[in-house]
């Protein structure tokens, strides 16, 4: 049954996970997402559900965990944050290359090195443009309320499976910690091994009546066949290019100015927006929901006659560089953010806003 | 009595596992993977077990287990195996799970999911090839390598100083509260062979019932990476490795 | 008495001629072949001297690419 609850980001999706019939949760603790693993073990899935959930020994061991489970055509997740996803890069290159599904969240934090516990959105490019080593992409979600924390999590394992690629929740501290309304959906049951059969003809659990061995792998050294795998890959990104891409508008239709942002500052910009039409200036937000693929297309349309386009980012500027390939340098693009775990008050957005472009001097 | 006479299907006494497939295999000339394959794929066979084996192949020499063995198997990361097994074990329990592993794989860039997996009592096998040396890049040295041993990144000599001492890692192993059975054995004779096989038949059937981690050692030989003849690498080894590396039971349980 | 006579075949095109199972066999029935190679320019094992044979498979068990087939008969006397 749904059922409506108070909970944090981070909450709601250990109980997102649960009903959609995940069937194992492998993760390390770290700040601020450690409610995920606590939560789970909290409410004892395997006691109910029958869902598998371990505390590994590291990041590096959880995501190969992951890979294991998602070899096995199981429906698998991990969480950490910033720290924790660099130590997974191996493991999500290796996910990627052998097309298995899997589900990753990054609860982000201020970085680089050990950085600060606080709030930050400075993994972007890590999680959009690659990541570890080799030519691979991940579908990025990237969810701006606890509801959505919810909502993507079944949104990430549906495209995760249907492309058998690797998917990643892109939140960020605000939004993992901060506590809202949610609706969580009616629980659904877990895929019997014989469903899996069916669904993953591909995945590691016997030579059941003897059919010929599955192989997981991503080695290929005749460079021929391994030129065709990458190019099946390249074929399979594409296909998500074309389908998969996911975004928001608001007031987009003739405004001013456009603001483009992700994830909690997205929120923000929303109050930006509230308090420009106030003085009388017409702000536009486009929220992309999948940072890859990035929604190129529809931001050089919305921004088509704006006089210029802020990206608010809780980063030295990362997103901004996909902005300005979106519209082709027509429109002048300028960026806000702020690092070390601090998070913009809307007039300092606005106050930005109006110094870059020189409105009202 | 002619050699005709007795090459008949029906005085066979022993051929090649069909779970050995045809494929020919990449090792060197008297590498003792392949020895240790045949083996597991006699034992799989002769435990019905091929509908329920699962290998974790490892990164070193033995990375293309899979194409030998007609079994389901995953390719992990360098030294990862025993977390993909971790997953794929709990994720199916009425699975057979093994990794099959080198000495980087266990005693270096793995060490932390080898024994962290072994300590929390997965119940997986794992087989682990220790032959001092790394084969496959090259014949460098290896966490096993023995002190004085020439490789390519030791070539005057491991020395303690400079590279520290051989990690006996199954002596680790086994006092862990998480393994049942951690045994150290080798293949270079007849007798040898028999009872390796005795020991991973054991490790595999602890892994169906449950009762937490086998490890099964096999004191093996690299006789391109120490540069001498299998033979003289059989006897080196006896010689040599198994001063650091006794073979026999180390648990039993 | 009865006695133990043994045979084996060698799949020239697996064996890589590693000696080993020359080395295991109790008898010294095996050799390799001195001038004659197989596809991949092995020197394949041969049973040189057959009758010395028992069928022991202790070459089969040491051969590290399961070349080798063993046969054994029971001869009464």
């Amino acid at each position: 049954m749904e059922e409506v609850r108070l909970m944090k980001g981070n909450e709601a999706l250990a109980h997102a996970a649960i009903r959609y019939g995940a069937d194992g949760y492998f993760g390390y603790p770290i700040t601020p997402q450690s409610e995920v693993l606590e939560t789970l073990e909290e409410l004892r899935p395997w006691e109910t559900t029958g869902m598998v959930v371990l505390q590994a020994e590291s990041e590096l061991a959880a995501i190969n965990m992951v890979y294991g489970g998602a070899a096995c055509g199981k429906v698998v997740f991990t969480s950490s944050s910033s720290p924790g996803i660099s130590l997974m890069q191996e493991g999500l290159s290796y996910i990627a290359a052998s097309e298995v599904p899997a589900l990753i969240v990054n609860v982000m934090r201020g970085g680089p090195g050990l950085g600060t516990i606080h709030p930050s959105q400075a993994d972007y490019f890590q999680a959009t443009k690659g990541g570890g080593h080799g030519d691979y992409h991940m579908i990025v979600l990237a969810p701006s309320s606890v509801q959505e924390m919810c909502d993507f999590m079944w949104l990430g394992w549906d495209l995760a499976f249907k492309y058998r690629t690797p998917a990643m929740l892109l939140a960020d501290g605000i939004v993992g910690q901060m506590m809202e309304k949610v609706v969580l959906p009616e629980p659904r049951k877990r895929r019997t091994e014989d469903e899996i059969r069916q669904l993953c003809p591909w995945a590691i659990n016997g030579r059941k009546n003897m059919r010929p061995r599955n192989v997981v792998t991503s080695l290929e050294l005749d460079d021929e066949r391994m030129e065709q795998n990458n190019l099946r890959f390249q074929r399979t990104y594409r296909e998500i290019e074309k389908n998969e891409i996911r975004y928001e508008e608001i007031n987009t239709d003739d405004c001013d100015y456009l603001l483009v942002a992700f994830g909690s500052m997205a929120r923000i910009c929303q109050k930006v927006m509230e308090i420009a039409q106030e003085e009388g200036l017409k702000l536009g937000l486009l929220r992309p929901i999948t940072l890859w693929p990035f929604p190129y297309e529809q931001i050089k349309k919305s921004s088509r006659n704006a006089k210029g386009i802020l990206v608010v980012e809780l980063s030295a500027g990362q997103m901004i560089e996909d902005v300005k390939l979106a519209v082709e340098c027509k429109v002048d693009v300028k960026h806000y953010g702020r690092l070390g775990g601090i998070v913009p008050t809307p007039e300092e957005v606005l106050d930005s806003l109006k110094e870059q472009f020189s409105i009202n001097k | 009595m002619d050699v005709n006479d007795i090459l008949k299907p029906e005085n066979r006494v022993y051929k090649k596992p069909t779970l050995l497939n045809d494929n020919h295999m990449h090792y060197c000339p008297g590498c003792s993977h392949g020895v240790v394959h045949k083996l597991i794929a006699e034992i799989l066979e002769e435990m019905h077990a091929e509908e329920i084996a699962i290998g974790i192949a490892p990164v070193g020499c033995a990375v293309f287990a899979y194409n030998y063995i007609d079994v389901d198997w995953i390719e992990a990361p360098h030294g990862r195996a025993p977390a993909l097994a971790t997953a794929a074990k709990r994720l199916q329990p009425d699975k057979l799970v093994f990794t099959y592993q080198g000495d980087g794989d266990m005693a270096a860039i793995g060490t932390a999911e080898s024994l962290h997996a072994a300590n929390r009592g997965e119940n997986i096998a794992m087989i682990f090839i220790n032959n001092a040396i790394y084969g496959m890049t090259g014949g460098q040295m290896a966490p096993t390598t023995l002190l004085g041993m020439k490789t390519s990144t030791t070539p005057y000599g491991r020395r303690v100083d400079l590279n520290g001492y051989p990690l006996a890692i199954t002596n680790l192993m086994a006092q862990l509260d998480g393994t049942c059975y951690v045994t150290r054995q080798s293949v270079h004779t007849p007798a040898a062979v028999r009872k390796a096989k005795a020991a991973i038949r054991k490790a595999f059937e602890n892994s169906l019932q449950g009762k937490g981690t086998s490890v099964v050692e096999i004191v093996s030989t690299c006789n391109s990476g120490w540069k001498m003849t299998p033979e003289q690498a059989n006897k080196w080894m006896e010689e040599n490795m198994f001063a650091k590396y006794p073979i026999g039971d180390l648990k039993n349980e | 008495m009865a006695k133990i006579r043994g045979a084996v075949t060698v799949n020239t095109d697996r064996c890589k001629g590693c000696n080993l199972c020359v080395v295991a066999c109790p008898t010294k029935v095996l050799l390799l072949q001195p001038k004659e190679v197989n596809n991949r320019g092995y020197h394949f094992a041969y049973m040189a001297e057959p009758e010395k044979c028992i069928g022991c498979a202790s070459c089969a068990l040491v051969c590290p690419d399961a070349c080798i087939e063993v046969y054994k008969v029971k001869i009464e006397e």
